[in-house]
């Protein structure tokens, strides 16, 4: 975990809502692990007190790359980077997801809901193996990477809520086709919203499979100190909260308690 | 010229720099010990500790508003034991000291875990929160009243030696009668101020944006409320004040210790900029060798009027 000043090497839009930004941070680069996040500090945003979290997309060299949506100020504000600006940026965060090994039986099967595509292209590019991706979203715009995980050699399958790409509906429908008639055992990487995930989370329990969920919490200091983001985790009976900083943000689906009134 | 000394040594406890780090957004020490040389902190006060475990409150906990954030975490802990034995032998690696911020729900569980931690090695004193907006017992129901304050700080008192340091709220009419009513039932220094309560709507769904509907606020909004509180308690008593709120840089550092207090603490920009404590540190120490002030002392409590 390091504090770095990282200069701005792209800032580039990604289709009409996303952007892919950049920065040359060799600290962070040499420590980063699959599913493990970046904390900025948004100094265009003189008034924000807290920094914002985003995943790890890419590692090439000693440059990091996230992949971001336009979401409220801090988002908005982002769109003003330019090349060569100097950005703070406290990481690597998190656990990160558990890496299987070229011999593992279980086939990889990554769930991604909008940019939750980002730790797992990460993921899929340090795998040495590949499997199959499930990508769903609003509209074709949320839909991202799908090229870029077909050049690593993924299996594709897609949903769209309107059904301007792949089939319309939940990524879940896509994933449960296939399910019904898999003849290899998954093992699941999820990042999405909380609905996708606690399906995915449900399917990998049912199926006695492994199901590795990364969770989004709004965090303040990121580190673990703070204890804004934490969530219910189950560990051998016992139930504790967990900081989703610092203990996650990934978590095994049967040690997530999800809340009843959660989507 | 020579270098300024920062070291002070404030209700007995010996600190290299009058720059501490406040209480809950620095957890128990070992959250930020890879980004930052805990030994060049003035002191670490921990996250709040109450008798037993406490789970706190629901999420949403925590969030940004203008120049500041709105916090309900609900004083989340592991209690005492787990505190001692958790994150005190980490603690006792450092040269730095060690102040345990601790709460009650009455002031008979102030006072035990006081004792619990009296004599405990490790530990330079205990500040006592009687502010905190977010828990219904307890808290600013106890920091709001002289009589409860009275009660929780004599009974605080009566059985620790360590140094204390009450914890003053900001929603007061009266300041100075809180800090009186500390000192004269044994505070040794007092910290001011904690969280200014607050509240967040989110306008589409007409709902709380905290889950525990209320919260405090805390940051850069709150630094010149601070200022204003910390120079009414100066004139009031002659113990120390540690003061806390909105403190970004070495300029409201130093703002406060004109104000009169003797030393600060860094909260909310720990979030921020996990370095700002020393970059405080370095400031300061710029500032009294450009004024050719050879000590932090030099500055407290010289505001001209
Ligand atoms: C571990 C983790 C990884 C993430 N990875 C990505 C990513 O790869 N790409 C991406 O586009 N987004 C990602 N997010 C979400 C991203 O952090 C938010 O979209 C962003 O913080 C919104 O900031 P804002 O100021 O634009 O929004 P505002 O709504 O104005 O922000 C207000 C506050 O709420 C917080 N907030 C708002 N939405 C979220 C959210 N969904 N999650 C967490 N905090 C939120 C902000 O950080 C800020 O503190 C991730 C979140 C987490 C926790
Ligand atoms: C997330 C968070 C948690 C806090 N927890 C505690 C606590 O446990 N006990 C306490 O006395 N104060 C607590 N505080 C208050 C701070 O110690 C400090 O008094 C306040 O934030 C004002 O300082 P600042 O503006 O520099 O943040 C907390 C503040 C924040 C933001
Ligand atoms: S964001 Fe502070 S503990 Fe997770």
């Amino acid at each position: 975990m390091h504090v770095e000043e990282g200069s701005v090497v792209a800032h580039e839009p990604m289709g009409s809502a996303y952007r892919v930004l950049t920065l040359r941070l060799p600290r962070v680069a040499a420590q980063a692990r699959p599913g493990q996040f970046v904390h900025l500090r948004l100094a265009m945003l003189s008034d924000a007190v807290l920094r914002r979290p985003f995943s790890i997309y890419r590692v090439d060299g000693d440059c990091v790359s996230i992949l971001y949506k336009t979401i409220g100020r801090g988002t908005a504000a982002m769109k003003s980077i330019r090349l060569g600006d100097a950005m703070n940026v406290l990481g690597p965060l998190g656990n990160g997801f558990p890496l299987p090994t070229a011999d593992a039986i279980a086939l990889p099967v990554l769930v991604a809901g909008g940019y939750g595509v980002a730790p797992l292209y990460f993921l899929a590019s340090r795998l040495p193996r590949t499997g199959l991706l499930f990508a769903g979203g609003a509209t074709n715009a949320d839909i991202l990477c799908v090229e870029c995980f077909q050049a690593l050699g993924w299996d594709v399958r897609l949903a769209t809520d309107d059904g301007s790409l792949g089939v319309r509906g939940l990524v879940t429908a896509p994933l449960d086709a296939w399910l019904g008639e898999a003849r290899r055992e998954p093992e699941f990487f999820a990042c999405g919203p909380n609905g996708m995930l606690r399906a995915v989370g449900e399917r990998a329990v049912a199926g006695g499979w492994k199901g590795w969920l990364s969770l989004d919490r709004h965090m303040g200091c990121g580190v673990g100190a703070c204890l804004a983001c934490v969530q219910m985790i189950r560990k051998d009976g016992v139930e504790t909260l967990a900081r989703v900083c610092k203990d996650g943000p990934i978590f095994e689906s049967r040690e997530v308690v999800w809340e009843p009134s959660e989507p | 010229m020579t270098t300024p000394q920062l070291g002070i040594t404030l209700a007995g406890i010996r600190m290299k720099n009058p720059v501490m780090v406040a209480s809950g957004t620095f957890g128990y020490g070992p959250e930020y010990a890879d980004l930052v040389d805990l030994n060049r902190l003035g002191a670490i006060v921990v996250k709040g500790i109450s008798l037993e475990p406490w789970g706190g409150n629901r999420t949403p906990r925590l969030v940004e508003v203008s120049g500041g954030l709105v916090n309900a975490i609900g004083l989340q802990n592991p209690g005492v034991q787990g505190f001692v034995a958790k994150y005190l032998p980490f603690l006792r690696h450092f040269d730095v000291p060690v102040i345990v911020n601790i709460w009650g729900k009455t002031a008979e569980e102030y006072a035990e875990v006081a004792a619990r931690l009296d004599g405990t090695e490790g530990i330079a004193g205990l500040e006592i929160n009687i502010s905190c907006p977010n828990i219904k017992a307890g808290g600013s129901a106890f920091g709001t009243n002289l009589e409860s304050t009275a009660r929780v700080v004599g009974a605080v008192r009566r059985r620790t030696r360590l140094p204390i340091i009450p914890k003053l709220a900001p929603n007061v009419s009266d300041i100075a009668a809180f800090a009186r009513c500390c000192v004269e039932n044994g505070a040794d220094a007092l910290s001011l101020i904690n969280s200014y309560p607050a509240m967040v709507i989110d306008i589409e769904s007409r709902r709380p944006v905290l889950a525990n509907v209320t919260g405090g606020l805390s940051g850069p909004a709150i630094h010149p409320i601070a200022v204003k509180l910390v120079y009414d308690a100066a004139r009031a008593v002659k113990v120390p004040l540690i003061a806390i709120g909105g403190i970004t840089q070495a300029r409201e550092a130093i703002e406060f210790m004109i104000a009169g207090a003797s030393a600060v603490a860094v909260g909310t920009a720990n979030f921020t900029e996990p370095l700002t404590a020393l970059e405080v540190v370095d400031g300061i120490t710029r500032y009294l060798g450009a004024h050719g002030l050879a000590s932090a002392g030099e500055l407290v409590g010289t505001v001209r009027l």
